[in-house]
């Protein structure tokens, strides 16, 4: 088979790593408070933001707590250490602006608009995607709310956390920490203690979101972390469709990331939820990168309701992240769809948690692992059917693709079943890229780069369908980019 | 022997038999058509006690008893067997075994001693010939790996080796070639005994043409809406449905028997 | 450090009358596994291999041990038979931990299947040479103490191309008057080319509590081929915790099948490591569990070789308030190309009680491989269960037959035709609830 081998070295080849596209800084003046953590720095987060009583003491409550824990280590993850007193927890791009960050378009700093602009999100609404609104965020601070008032003549609250907190206090107060408690974990924890900004949703009763809602993050600042929180509540029978899309500018050191986003899903309604996650992922030595851990869960609390994860996880140096669902209505239906790709020394962590509670649930899992270079990449997932779930499904597929052999790709699912009357299912491939489609391709006239690009969006594509389409072709154009030298 | 009055079934709350009434007598072969939808596999799964489905009003006697008062495995046992739509299939299980176990329990029932290893196994190689069904098939395990066709020849060899009074065909000839469908209908009629009486579900008369049904009807929207004789059967085949739909919007519709 | 506490105090107290009991080879490693031993302690369920299984609950209570190695007064040969028909077996006996010596029946030339004290002793350096180094104390702690306490077990030795044709039965007989912990050490070593076959029955002769631990180490050399079986017929008032360890070199091939048909707690733990290129194992679990039965088994298959295949096919079926547990990891090594590995678990729960933890895990740090797992936790088919009754089968009979095919398609996996029908026909019987628990089991012959 010397025609075999022959090919196979020709593929099996490192080219040098294609440029982050969104690697640029942006020059603006930003208010950054000292570095370190300690209560007053929780105190002084929850006053820059002029927050109530109750909110303080929340943080307050985490914080303590999260003293109290230990950074866990269960994940299949190296983590480089993490210093946490050499870290700013606020970083405002917004300094020179009203202390509320800006009203209108004229206020915010020109340079600002340019970065999103850069990064493909227009902040002036004609410029807009079609049916999207949306929510830039920069380091701690929401920049601008597009469609705002369009959205609220139908009693859609679409705003940034910080404002929530001010102008609809009581929801803010009823469902925050409700799905993702400061107790669950330690990043939620820290999260909860010195969480900056990030999107409130709220879909009254009935209400279906006449357009796409979507958070863009940018992390700018040096030596900052980004603590987001995002809480969405869709009200009986409403439905709302959310995307969530990420960068970071390249730096030589890590960037922590910890976020939170919490989703009510009362009777009847529905929510998709979906993230193109491109922090930083580190250069190809391996140096610098976002380190993405987050916790991301959904609370299918009413009957008939439905929630649907999607991510396409190709950014970051260490992603930890199980974006989950509680199914706790009758007939509620879960969805979690993910591809994520790994390439040079990137390790990702990620899947899902399916809780069964209520009677006739049904969750989905599906998940695609890429992994490539010298990185390391883990589908781990939980499905667990209580005692009272009678008729709950489960169906979970695991793939995993292999590009290289100094990489690794695991799978690490937990079944948990004690109801007699539940059906969960659980099958996991792995396999390399085949080297046949591969020379198919070339024999075609596609160049390997191409047909790796070709194959791998094949391979995604089930996840890839499941994404609105300005999100999809985003993604696919990710994906290819992402592994771009990866095979010679 | 069969005897259904007013039968009300459905499926999920949904109702799809909407008041049966039909008479089999011993030896009769009746052929149920009606297109997709009408009620024919409800009413034959009715017929023999699928758990899935409920029924909501009416009665059945079989033989005099009350059918719907017992359990499939007791229908059986007095007699009743429905060949499939889609007969399911069962990894693991070994056609031997598992006829050997069906035909011991209704002898159970009858309270006959259990048939020994030999005299079954006589009887399975007997009754396969019969439907031309390949000795391989008998030691795989229940419809496992068959084709369309042998599944269905499958079902008229179990026919075969339980001897009913009354067999339900459920679109037997469904998915069928025409050497196939010519070895199930002649396999049938072969085994059939004079008193043996038969429901043949169907959308085609190629099937009639070999079993020579005695009563034809037509099912529609979960009501018995014409009998006729076998010509009622060509009828269909010649003019499809819709006529008697416009017949019975027209006002008239004729149920009486020849 | 309360459980632990008694083992280290006996061993303290005790040490000398061990030794003396036992023979040097096997000595030699107590002084490390109770280092071992007092610094780790029982794992806790935060130790990812012990997740389902409370060990330190399970050796808290006091059990006796027969460190002194007073004999069984009868001949286990009359008081208990476990024959498999039509099987000729070359059969040996373990009474607790004490390997009941008597003359063996003719096996070929240089074949050893003997007491492991008597082989320390007459073959001291073949013994050395292998034990203890699969089983490692330093990580688990069922090993350490097992190394510290273990006295004796069986020793198997298949020399150079030597194919053992009779397979070499060994009945383990738990027979106590008082509640009793039993420390057994099995090795075995097959040489370049060898061939033999295992089987390991697991009964309890008397209704009191039992505590033991097994530790096998299987050594298979090049080209050389062993099976194992292992079937459990204890007792709800069992504990075992048994550690399976086995190194395959180039091209040998090994099939380990365990059945589990009744007893309290069981814990099989089996590492495998493909070591040599072309390798190949097969394993196999068949679990029957209800009343309070918990059975955990956890596997690992270490690829560290080129073109080595792993298949692995689990099942349980579950009543009552049992807890079944499956963890398979298979670690594919950098380097240990064209891997195949297979790994299939499929459960059924028969009531809302019970209750299954699977969690396959494939690991895999090679390229040019194909690994696969699926894992199922599910009930009986409702149309297949509806088309049995259409043709008169009554409803426990139709369970029963599906039943029988779920474990069928373990038991087919069995290479030997009479041990296989023995297997279908005891699991039969457990399906029907016809199978005593083994309490009585000098009665039933």
């Amino acid at each position: 088979m010397r025609g075999r081998a022959d090919v196979k070295n020709r593929y099996v080849r490192e080219v040098t790593q294609k440029k982050y596209e969104y690697g640029f800084t942006t020059d603006v003046q930003t208010e950054v408070i000292e570095r370190g953590l300690n209560e007053d720095v929780v105190r002084l987060i929850s006053a820059k933001k002029e927050e109530p009583e109750w909110l303080l003491e929340f943080r307050l409550a985490a914080y303590r707590y999260w003293q109290t824990q230990e950074q866990p280590t269960w994940g299949h993850l190296t983590l480089p250490e993490i210093d946490y007193q050499a870290i700013s927890y606020y970083a405002d791009p917004t300094k020179g602006n009203k202390k509320n960050g800006p009203k209108s378009l004229d206020e915010i700093d020109p340079e600002l608009m340019k970065t999103f602009d850069k990064l493909g999100i227009p902040l002036e609404e004609r410029l807009a995607l079609s049916g999207t609104a949306v929510d830039a965020v920069m380091d701690s601070v929401s920049v601008k709310t597009t469609f705002k008032e369009k959205l609220s003549e139908r009693g859609i609250i679409f705003c940034s956390i910080s404002e929530a907190v001010r102008e609809y206090p009581d929801l803010v107060k009823q469902y925050l920490g409700s799905v993702v408690p400061y107790r669950d974990n330690y990043f939620a924890a820290l999260n909860s203690a010195v969480f900056s900004d990030g999107s409130f949703v709220y879909i009254p009763k009935g209400v279906r979101c006449p357009m796409e809602l979507s958070t863009y993050f940018r992390i700018n600042a040096r030596n900052t972390g980004q603590f987001e929180r995002t809480l969405i509540v869709c009200d009986d029978g409403g439905y709302v469709s959310y995307l969530e899309g990420c960068t970071a500018p390249m730096r030589d050191e890590n960037q922590l990331h910890a976020a939170i986003v919490e989703i009510v899903v009362n009777e009847n309604a529905e929510v998709k939820y979906s993230t193109v996650q491109n922090w930083y992922p580190g250069d190809a030595e391996g140096r610098g990168g976002v380190l993405n851990l987050v916790t991301k869960r959904g609370h299918l609390r009413g009957a008939n309701s439905k929630l649907s994860w999607t991510q396409v996880e190709t950014g970051s140096a260490v992603t930890w992240k199980y974006p989950s669902c509680v199914l706790s209505g009758d007939n509620s239906q879960a969805e979690f769809y993910s591809v994520a790709v790994t390439n040079h020394h990137q390790q990702a962590d990620t899947g899902t948690k399916m809780i069964h509670l209520g009677r006739n649930t049904k969750s989905t899992i599906i998940s695609k692992g890429i992994s490539a270079g010298k990185s390391q990449n883990s589908y781990r997932g939980l499905v667990r059917v209580a005692s009272k779930a009678d008729g709950a499904r489960n169906y979970s597929s695991c793939d995993s693709l292999l590009l290289g052999s100094e990489c690794g790709a695991h799978t690490f699912p937990y079944m948990d079943v004690c109801n007699d009357t539940a059906i969960v299912e659980h099958e996991a491939t792995t396999s390399k890229i085949s080297e046949e489609q591969l020379f198919y391709c070339n024999q075609r006239g596609i160049p390997t780069e191409e047909a790796v690009g070709l194959i791998v969006n094949g391979y995604a594509k089930d996840v890839i369908n499941k994404l609105p389409m300005e999100f999809a072709v985003e993604a696919q154009k990710l994906l290819s980019v992402s592994l771009e030298g990866t095979v010679g | 022997m069969l005897e259904i009055r007013d039968l009300h079934a459905g499926i999920g709350g949904k109702a799809i038999l909407k008041g049966i009434s039909l008479t089999v007598r011993p030896g009769e072969i009746h052929a149920l058509m009606g297109q997709n939808g009408a009620g024919k596999s409800t009413l034959s799964n009715v017929l023999v006690g699928n758990p899935t489905y409920e029924v909501t009003g009416g009665s059945v006697t079989f033989n005099g008893k009350d059918l719907l008062a017992m359990k499939p495995e007791e229908r059986a046992h007095e007699g009743l067997f429905l060949s499939f739509q889609q007969p399911v299939e069962i990894p693991g299980v070994s056609m031997v075994n598992f006829m050997r176990a069906a035909v011991n329990a209704k002898r159970r029932y009858h309270g006959l001693e259990p048939m020994s290893a030999g005299d079954f196994l006589k009887m399975m190689r007997e009754k396969r010939k019969v439907v031309e069904l390949d000795s391989k098939l008998a030691n795989r395990s229940v419809n496992e790996g068959f084709s369309g066709g042998e599944k269905k020849r499958n079902e008229i060899f179990q026919m075969a080796m339980l001897e009913p009074t009354l067999a339900i065909l459920d679109e037997t000839d469904s998915g069928l070639d025409v050497d196939a469908l010519r070895i199930v209908a002649e396999g049938f009629n072969k085994l059939r005994r004079p008193e043996t009486s038969a429901i043949v579900i169907t959308h085609y008369q190629r099937l009639l043409d070999y079993l020579r049904p005695d009563v034809v009807h037509v099912l529609m929207d979960g009501r018995i809406v014409k009998t006729g004789g076998p010509e009622l059967a060509a009828e269909i085949e010649n003019r499809g449905f819709d006529w008697i739909r416009a017949e019975l919007s027209a006002g008239h519709t004729e149920t009486e028997r020849p | 450090m309360s459980s632990e506490r008694q083992y280290l105090d006996i061993f303290t107290a005790h040490r000398e009358m061990i030794d003396r009991h036992s023979a040097g080879v096997l000595n030699a490693l107590r002084g490390k596994a109770y280092d071992d031993f007092s610094r780790m302690g029982f794992p806790t369920r935060k130790v990812e291999r012990y997740k389902y299984t409370d060990v330190s609950a399970a050796f808290a209570p006091d059990y006796g041990l027969n460190l002194n190695r007073v004999k069984f007064a009868v001949d286990p040969r009359e008081a208990f038979r476990c024959e498999v028909p039509n099987l000729g077996t070359s059969l040996h006996f373990i009474v607790n931990d004490s390997f009941y010596s008597r003359p063996a029946p003719s096996l070929p030339e240089g074949v050893v299947v003997c007491s492991l004290k008597q082989a320390a002793e007459t073959y001291p350096d073949r013994v050395a040479a292998a034990y203890g180094r699969l089983a490692r104390t330093e990580k688990d702690a069922i090993n350490a103490l097992n190394t510290m306490l273990a006295q004796d077990g069986l020793f198997v030795y298949v020399p150079k191309g030597v194919e053992v044709e009779r397979t070499i039965q060994v009945v383990n007989l738990l027979r106590s008057d008082v509640d009793l912990m039993a420390n057994r050490r099995v090795l075995a070593v097959l040489e370049e080319g060898a061939r033999a076959r295992l089987l390991f029955c697991d009964h309890a002769a008397d209704d009191r509590n039992f505590l033991v631990t097994q530790v096998v180490e299987a050594f298979v050399g090049e080209r050389a081929s062993l099976e194992l079986y292992e079937l459990e017929e204890t007792h709800a008032k069992n504990h075992r915790f048994s550690n399976l360890y086995v190194d395959q070199q180039r091209d040998s091939r090994v099939t380990l099948c365990n059945f589990t048909l009744t007893g309290g707690l069981t814990r099989n733990r089996t590492d495998l490591t493909l070591s040599g290129e072309g390798a190949a194992a097969d394993l196999y679990g068949c679990v029957i569990a209800d009343g309070e039965q918990r059975v955990d088994n956890n596997t690992l298959i270490d690829h560290r070789a080129e073109r080595c295949t792993s298949n692995q096919l689990y099942k349980y079926v579950l009543d009552d308030a049992a807890v079944g547990a499956f963890a398979g990891r298979v670690l594919v090594r950098e380097g240990a190309q064209h891997s195949r590995s297979v790994e299939r678990n499929a459960n059924l729960c028969g009531t809302r009680e019970a209750r299954m933890y699977a969690q396959p895990m494939l690991e895999i740090y090679a390229d040019d491989v194909q690994c696969s797992h699926g894992s199922t936790v599910g009930q009986m088919d409702e149309q297949a269960l509806f088309y049995m009754r259409q043709r008169g089968i009554g409803l426990d009979e139709a369970r029963m037959l599906l039943k029988m095919a779920f474990a069928d398609e373990v038991i087919s996996a069995i290479g030997l035709d009479p041990l296989r029908n023995r297997l279908h026909h005891l699991v039969e019987k457990r399906f029907r609830g016809e199978l005593g628990h083994c309490s009585g089991c000098r009665l039933c012959k």
